[in-house]
Order: structure tokens, then C-alpha cells, then sequence
């Protein structure tokens, strides 16, 4: 097990090495110019000699190959860099929003797991029956639904209908401290909207797990033993069922990391998903590199995550040689 | 910009959310809560659409003056008049006006309790003008060759050339140099945590959430009354007009369709503030039809400026002859071009563009027909494009209308139109300097139309140079007549800017705003004058 994660490890520092580059040369063939993106409205008055001073300060002058190189030994040695969109140094700037946008994706995924789970094991119980209908029709549905989609459509009913919940923002807009209960109040329907959209897939791996393991025989050989419907569910099939979901949690990962981004969008809350946005438009090379790093990251962990739980779940599996 | 059409994306799935809802929703219960906020009145949320990348003057915040954390040396009163602020008097000019002269007010401290000092004001200025420093707007200050301090109580400027409007540069907000000194000017903490000699003191910047100040308490100028006061960065239109009319924000900027709702609301008024923010059409020299006066003059009598206001702005906003607003005491008057169809046929029949088969005008086997740029994702730019492309058309003139990012425009520009926008108000040197000089011509985005008139440019460098009143008015006024002679761009509108506010302070008015939204703009410029009504 250890080799295994280890052996992921050190092949993830290629991956990474490939990904940045990747970046590097996407931006650059991009026809954003950094040097507008960054002058903004007074670009449109500044002389092309100020202009060009400004270019060469950016260091947007240089080549793609001299810039990479440059990010990436600064980077080994812990400096990320300075971001021209937010005007800050990059570690700072991905510091103080990266844990909302962690806060916002956990909540989201344990709901989405929980409930998923819930759903599936209740829609499995009794296949083709009313519920089982009822759950895989409204997952369906919900598969084909954008996340901002189901954002505005929350704000719409919580926040303007019924005016139970705030629209927007991560405290209330009058309040300038940050406080358990506000954000508790203020993470609600991101959340919500954000855990119902990952639902779906839960639901159906859940439940198709499930129904195949009550076929199984180990689990008609429990109930012909006279168990409780109850542990054989649980018990018994929930078990085994529950290991291609195991799977789908690190495959969801790529997923959370973009419906979070459109999430944040509607919910103005001040995650790392704006200043990703910004980054891409902005040609900001140095921020851009770092969060790209963060994602790419973030997915091959969650690949070695469920090799690693489906492997204690299931012993027949094993690691990977 | 992609930013900006993921926003108009999202808005219009916001539409089809809401419609979908409501089908579903069988009593759509409206008028989700009045107005009236409990809170008191010394405490203000408003609601704005634009975020600034920087709070530090250093980089080009609050440079047109007016920044609630920071004061410049002089500042620009409701009736856009120079008052002093951090120095005590309008500043001394030298006979041959190279040298400006400020006594700086005495007893100031910085909002962390620090005197300032004459070292700060050349501090500022220097880090500006370094090449180092990142300021894009950097190039304002151009006729600037040293300053320096005389003493702790002056500045003294030396300019490279006599520059007429340099008094009103210097509205730039002063930075205290015992903490912006110590860092690096570009990523510092200072533009994100400034400290300055204010009204405002800031608590906190939540990025694309909102900024918060509190109420300088050692203010020279006295302690405001309002003593909280917070900015919502909300960049959707609906969404600000939803939370203020939830009674989440005090007051809001609003496009003119959705300031109409708020028209019965007895609890809030609305100001429409009048702008220098013009949009116009540039005619480049470099293309065979746009480049020829006639073409020119015909375009600036057949469009209908008018019907522009009305349909496109809902009224809010007034024809534009040039980047001089009618309003402005600068207006050339007698220099207005009703809108006449038939003048306009007659100079392109007089020319030698007679009308094709399929009505469109030749000349020498030229077809009058010209494409025109506006920045995709800009509703207002593009109606006004459709509505001038509309109106030529009628004249016998084929406009092709295109959207696209400044990207794909900008290589263009030479030769192809563009709809503009800009202005900036006060002196009307800075507009039409770098709009209309000859020498500037393509240089980044100055004078995109290439216009190149020997007349004008004699009457800018006048205008700039000269210091007596008069002779710059008749500089400015045969500018604008020449304007009419032989057009560069076709100016369309100046408009108002809207905002819908509780009624719940005393003191409110609104200054000449410019093109940029800055955080300055809106009711809440003096924020710091506002009294809770009784």
C-alpha cells in the first residue's frame, strides 16, 4: 500500500511537470494580452510607450520557455511568484481564499455522499418500485442540470421567495467580521446546490451496486439464513455495493473542482474560483500555474484516495504492482 | 472580458431558471419585501459593479481624486471645482507656469497616527513615475520633470513643459511613505491594506465581495457622521436590484430599465448623475471611405442622436457633438448638428457617391461600405452600433456591425470602425488631446481614428500651453467648430449614470462623472458629509 502511493507519488512529478508546462504554452498562444489585461481602462489612454514599460516590468516580453523555467525554479524553492491580476504575491493570494473553496467542496461532497448514499440503498431496496422511480428519474434530471443553473434557481426560491436564506456572500453585507453562524448561514445554499449537483452519480453507482449485491449470492444465502432484512442490507450488500462508489469518489474530484468554480460565481463567495477565471483571462502566468498545480493535485489524489479505499474495502483487489 | 460574457451566459440561464420556475410555481408571490432597513443612519451599504484591482495610489487608485481612504494634494468640489485638500491653497504658478508651488496644510496625521509631511507627496509622485512602479496611468503625469520638497510645509513641481490643466493632476491621492516606502510597490500589502490620511479608515477588502471603511475619527476635515460604510461589489444587474430592493443595500447603481422600478418608491430617491462618458464611432483616415470628409459630414447629420437617447438610454443621457458634453461650460455653442437626412444625401450626391442598384453609394468603384467593432458582451455599445449602422444605411451608407474582444479590434483599428468609449471631466484638455492630436496617432489606444488636422492640432498645443482662460476657451471653442468641418468620429451619446438611494441622509448630490466607473462615482462621492435626516 505504502509502495503503491509512493510509486504514484513520483510519477505524479511528471504529470505536474507536463501539466504547467501545458499552461504555460496554452496562455501564450491565447490572444489575451496580458499587459491590457492587467492596465485595464487606463490602458486605453496609456501611451505604447508606457505600455511597453509596462510589458517589459511584467516580464510579458520574455518567452514562453524563459518564463516556464523561470515560474517553475521559483517554485522548487518555495517562491510561486507575484500575480499582476490580484497584485499580490501568489501564495498569498491562493492562502487566504483556497480554505473557503476547501470549506465550500467538503460540505458539498459529504452531502453528496450521504445522501447519495441514502438515496441509492432506499432506491435499490425495491427496484421498479415507486421510490426507485421516483430517486432514478429526479437523478437523471438532475445529471442534465448545470450547477449555476441550480444556484440561480436557490437564490430564487430561498433567497427572494421565501427570504430564509441570504443570496450571497460570505457574511452579511453590513458585517465586517467573519463569524462562525454567519458563515454557517451563508454556506447553506452553495453547499446545497453544489452537493445536489455531484448527487446524481452517487445515487445510481449506490443504488445499481446494491441491487446487483442483493442478486449475489452470498446475500440470498444470508437471507435464506433467516437475517434481518436490515443487515443484509447494510451488512451484506451496502458492503460490496459500495465499492464502485469508492471509485466515483476520486473520479468526481475533476468534477467538484469546476462545479465549485460556477458555484462561486453565482454565490459571490470568495473562494479561489473568481481569481481562477481572472487568472485564465488575464494571461497571469504565475497564478494560473499555481492553481492549475493545486487542481491537477487535487485530482490525482483523489485517484490514489479510492485505489486506496477500494483496496481495504475489497481485499481480492489489491495494490497495483 | 470572457468574464464578462460567462456573466451574460449566466444571466441568461438565470432567465430560463426563472421562467422554468414559474411554470412550475403555480402563485409566484411578488414584491419580496419593502423598503425601510432597521438600521441607523449612521451606517451605509451600497451596492457597485465594478471592483478596482488595487487600493494603492501608487498603482492608479482614486488617481482622478476623490478616494475616501487617501486625500491629494487639491480636491474637485460638487460643481467640479479645485479646492484644496492636503495643501492649504490653490498652488502658486510661476510666470512662465513651469513651476507649481503648494503650502501644505499643517497638523495632519495619517489614519495610523503619523504626521504627513511635504516627504510623502514627493514620495508619491516619484514612486509613480519610476518605470518600475506598475501604473498604467502613469503617462497623466507626463509633464512632470522633478518635485520636491522645500521644507516640511512645500512641494514644489518643475514641468517640462507649460501644461494648463497640472493643477487638476494633482488630485492624485498622497500615500504615507514611513509604510508604503518599506515594501514592494507593485505586490505590497499596502494596495490591499492602505493607510492614509482620509475620511475612511478601511476595515476590510473581501475580494469580489465587498470593501468595508469606518469613519476617520481624527479627520482634518472633521469626523464623518456616517461611520460605517460598505461597498457590495454585486457585478449583475438584477442581483443588485433585487438586494436593494430586499433592503439589503442602501443605495445601488442601476441601469436605467431597472432604476424605472424604483420610481413609486417612496423611501427611495433616484439621482442621475450627468457624465463626460461618451460613445462615439471612430472613422479611420487609413480606410478609403470612412477617410473621406464627405463620408464624414454625411455620417454626422444621419444619425439620429435623439432617438438614441430615448430608446437606447430610456432618456438618461444627452446627444453628443464631440467628447465636450453640451452641458459643460467648455461647449462650443451653435456647434450642435441636428439630425438631417436629407443634408447628409446631398453631400455624398455633391461628392461624387452616387447610389448603386442595390441603394448603397459608389464612388470611383469604392463602395460606401465600412465594417464597425464593438466590444462583445457590451449591450449598450452594440445597440448604439445597430441603431448608427441603421441610420447610415438610410443615407445610402452599408455598415457591417461586428463584435469581438479588444484583441481582435485592436489590429483593425487603422482601418476599420470602431465603437469607442471614454471621457474624463474637468479640464477638456485630457480628452481631446490624446483623442485628436496627430502625433498621437495609433499610439496604443490614443487617437484610434488616426485623425490628422493641422488646425486642431495648433489649438490643443494652445489649449495646453496657454494659462489665461480666454485664449484656451477660443482654442477649444475652434477645435469643436473644426470638428464640425471635418469630423474624426461620429459622436453619439453622453450618458447619465443612475443610482437608486434610501432616503434616509441629508446632503446628497452627485459630481460630473467620468467613462471609468470608478468607486468615487455615485451619490456616495461625499459620503462623508452625509447627515442621518431627522
Amino acid at each position: 500500500m505504502a509502495r503503491m502511493a509512493g510509486r504514484r507519488l513520483l510519477f505524479a512529478a511528471p504529470v505536474l511537470l507536463v501539466v504547467t508546462f501545458g499552461v504555460f504554452a496554452v496562455a501564450a498562444a491565447s490572444p489575451f494580452d496580458p499587459v491590457k489585461a492587467y492596465a485595464g481602462t487606463a490602458g486605453l489612454t496609456a501611451s505604447q510607450h508606457d505600455l511597453d514599460q509596462l510589458r517589459a516590468n511584467l516580464g510579458a516580453d520574455q518567452g514562453l520557455v524563459s518564463r516556464w523555467w523561470e515560474w517553475l525554479t521559483g517554485a522548487l524553492t518555495g517562491d510561486l511568484g507575484d500575480s499582476s491580476v490580484l497584485r499580490r504575491p501568489v501564495a498569498d493570494a491562493i492562502g487566504e481564499r483556497l480554505g473557503w473553496s476547501v470549506l465550500l467542496a467538503a460540505t458539498a461532497f459529504l452531502v453528496a455522499v450521504v445522501l447519495g448514499t441514502a438515496l441509492g440503498v432506499l432506491a435499490a431496496r425495491r427496484t421498479g418500485g415507486p421510490l426507485d422511480r421516483c430517486v432514478t428519474s429526479a437523478a437523471y434530471t438532475l445529471e442534465a442540470a448545470p450547477a449555476f443553473w441550480l444556484g440561480l434557481l436557490a437564490i430564487w426560491f430561498f433567497a427572494v421567495q421565501l427570504d430564509a436564506l441570504p443570496a450571497g456572500g460570505l457574511t452579511d453585507t453590513a458585517s465586517t467580521t467573519v463569524s462562525f453562524d454567519q458563515v454557517a448561514r451563508h454556506l447553506v445554499l452553495p453547499a446545497a446546490v453544489l452537493g445536489v449537483s455531484q448527487l446524481p452519480w452517487f445515487t445510481l453507482y449506490v443504488r445499481q451496486g446494491v441491487a446487483d449485491a442483493l442478486e449475489e449470492d452470498p446475500v440470498r444465502g444470508a437471507r435464506a439464513r433467516g437475517l434481518s432484512e436490515r443487515t443484509v442490507l447494510l451488512g451484506h450488500a451496502l458492503r460490496s455495493g459500495l465499492l464502485p462508489m469508492l471509485t466515483l469518489v476520486g473520479s468526481r474530484v475533476p468534477e467538484l473542482i469546476t462545479g465549485a468554480l460556477l458555484v462561486e460565481t453565482v454565490f459571490s463567495w470568495p473562494g479561489i474560483a473568481a481569481a481562477t477565471v481572472q487568472a485564465a483571462t488575464s494571461v497571469d502566468f504565475p497564478l494560473l500555474a499555481a492553481l492549475t498545480v493545486l487542481a491537477t493535485a487535487a485530482v490525482l489524489l483523489g485517484n490514489l484516495l479510492s485505489d486506496l479505499l477500494y483496496g481495504i474495502a475489497d481485499p481480492r483487489v489489491g495494490f497495483d504492482g | 472580458m470572457a468574464a464578462r460574457s460567462m456573466r451574460g451566459a449566466i444571466r441568461g440561464a438565470g432567465a430560463a431558471a426563472l421562467a422554468g420556475a414559474l411554470a412550475v410555481t403555480a402563485s409566484a408571490c411578488s414584491s419580496p419585501g419593502g423598503g425601510g432597513s432597521g438600521k441607523g443612519g449612521d451606517s451605509a451599504v451600497v451596492g457597485i459593479a465594478y471592483e478596482p484591482e488595487t487600493l494603492s495610489p501608487l498603482l492608479g487608485y482614486g488617481k482622478d481624486g476623490n478616494s475616501k481612504i487617501f486625500d491629494g494634494l487639491l480636491t474637485l468640489d460638487a460643481r467640479m471645482g479645485l479646492k484644496p485638500a492636503l495643501a492649504v491653497a490653490l498652488p502658486e504658478v510661476s510666470a512662465d507656469r513651469l513651476t507649481y508651488t503648494y503650502k501644505l496644510r499643517q497638523g495632519v496625521k495619517f489614519s495610523d497616527g503619523r504626521p504627513f509631511t511635504a516627504k510623502d507627496v514627493v514620495f508619491t509622485y516619484t514612486t509613480i513615475l519610476d518605470p518600475k512602479t506598475n501604473n498604467p496611468s502613469k503617462g497623466e503625469l507626463d509633464a512632470v520633470k522633478e518635485v520636491r520638497a522645500s521644507g516640511d510645509d512645500t512641494v514644489v513641481f518643475t514641468l517640462k513643459y507649460p501644461y494648463a490643466p497640472f493643477a487638476q493632476r494633482t488630485v492624485l491621492p498622497v500615500v504615507p511613505e514611513h509604510i508604503a516606502g518599506k515594501q514592494d510597490v507593485n505586490t505590497g500589502d499596502f494596495a490591499t491594506a492602505p493607510v492614509g490620511t482620509g475620511p475612511y479608515k478601511l476595515v476590510k477588502w473581501s475580494r469580489s465581495e465587498k470593501i468595508a471603511f469606518e469613519a476617520n475619527p481624527g479627520y482634518w476635515g472633521g469626523a464623518p457622521k456616517v461611520k460605517k460604510f460598505t461597498m457590495a461589489i454585486i457585478k449583475d444587474d438584477d442581483v443588485r436590484a433585487t438586494r436593494l430592493r430586499s433592503g439589503d443595500l442602501d443605495g445601488a447603481i442601476l441601469p436605467p430599465n431597472l432604476a424605472e422600478g424604483f420610481a413609486k418608491d417612496q423611501h427611495k430617491k433616484t439621482y442621475a448623475a450627468k457624465t463626460y462618458d461618451y460613445r462615439n464611432v471612430t472613422l479611420p483616415t487609413g480606410n478609403k471611405v470612412t477617410g473621406d470628409t464627405a463620408v464624414r459630414r454625411a455620417l454626422d447629420l444621419a444619425v439620429d442622436r435623439a432617438a438614441m437617447v430615448d430608446k437606447i438610454l430610456d432618456g438618461a443621457g444627452k446627444p453628443a457633438y464631440g467628447p465636450v458634453p453640451t452641458g459643460s461650460p467648455w461647449f462650443a455653442a451653435g456647434t450642435e448638428r441636428p439630425h438631417d437626412l436629407a443634408a447628409a444625401k446631398k453631400i455624398l450626391d455633391e461628392a461624387g457617391w452616387k447610389p448603386g442598384s442595390d441603394g448603397i453609394r459608389e464612388k470611383d468603384g469604392v463602395r460606401a461600405a465600412f465594417p464597425l467593432w464593438y466590444l462583445s458582451g457590451d449591450k449598450l455599445r452594440q445597440d448604439h452600433a445597430l441603431a448608427y449602422a441603421s441610420d447610415a444605411k438610410k443615407a445610402g451608407v452599408d455598415i457591417t456591425t461586428q463584435a469581438g474582444t479588444w484583441e481582435v479590434i485592436e489590429p483593425r483599428m487603422k482601418e476599420e470602425a470602431v465603437l469607442a468609449g471614454g471621457g474624463s471631466p474637468g479640464d477638456p484638455d485630457f480628452d481631446q488631446y490624446t483623442l485628436l492630436n496627430s502625433s498621437l496617432a495609433g499610439d496604443g489606444f490614443n487617437n484610434m481614428a488616426h485623425y490628422a488636422n493641422e488646425t486642431v492640432d495648433k489649438a490643443l498645443d494652445e489649449g495646453r500651453k496657454s494659462g489665461d482662460t480666454a485664449a484656451r476657451r477660443s482654442a477649444y471653442d475652434s477645435i469643436q467648430r473644426e470638428l464640425v468641418k471635418n469630423p474624426g468620429y461620429t459622436f453619439l451619446t453622453h450618458i447619465d449614470h443612475l443610482y437608486v438611494v434610501n432616503d434616509r441622509w441629508d446632503g446628497l448630490t452627485t459630481q460630473t462623472e467620468p467613462h471609468d466607473h470608478g468607486l468615487a462615482s455615485g451619490p456616495w462621492w461625499n459620503v462623508e458629509t452625509w447627515a442621518p435626516k431627522k
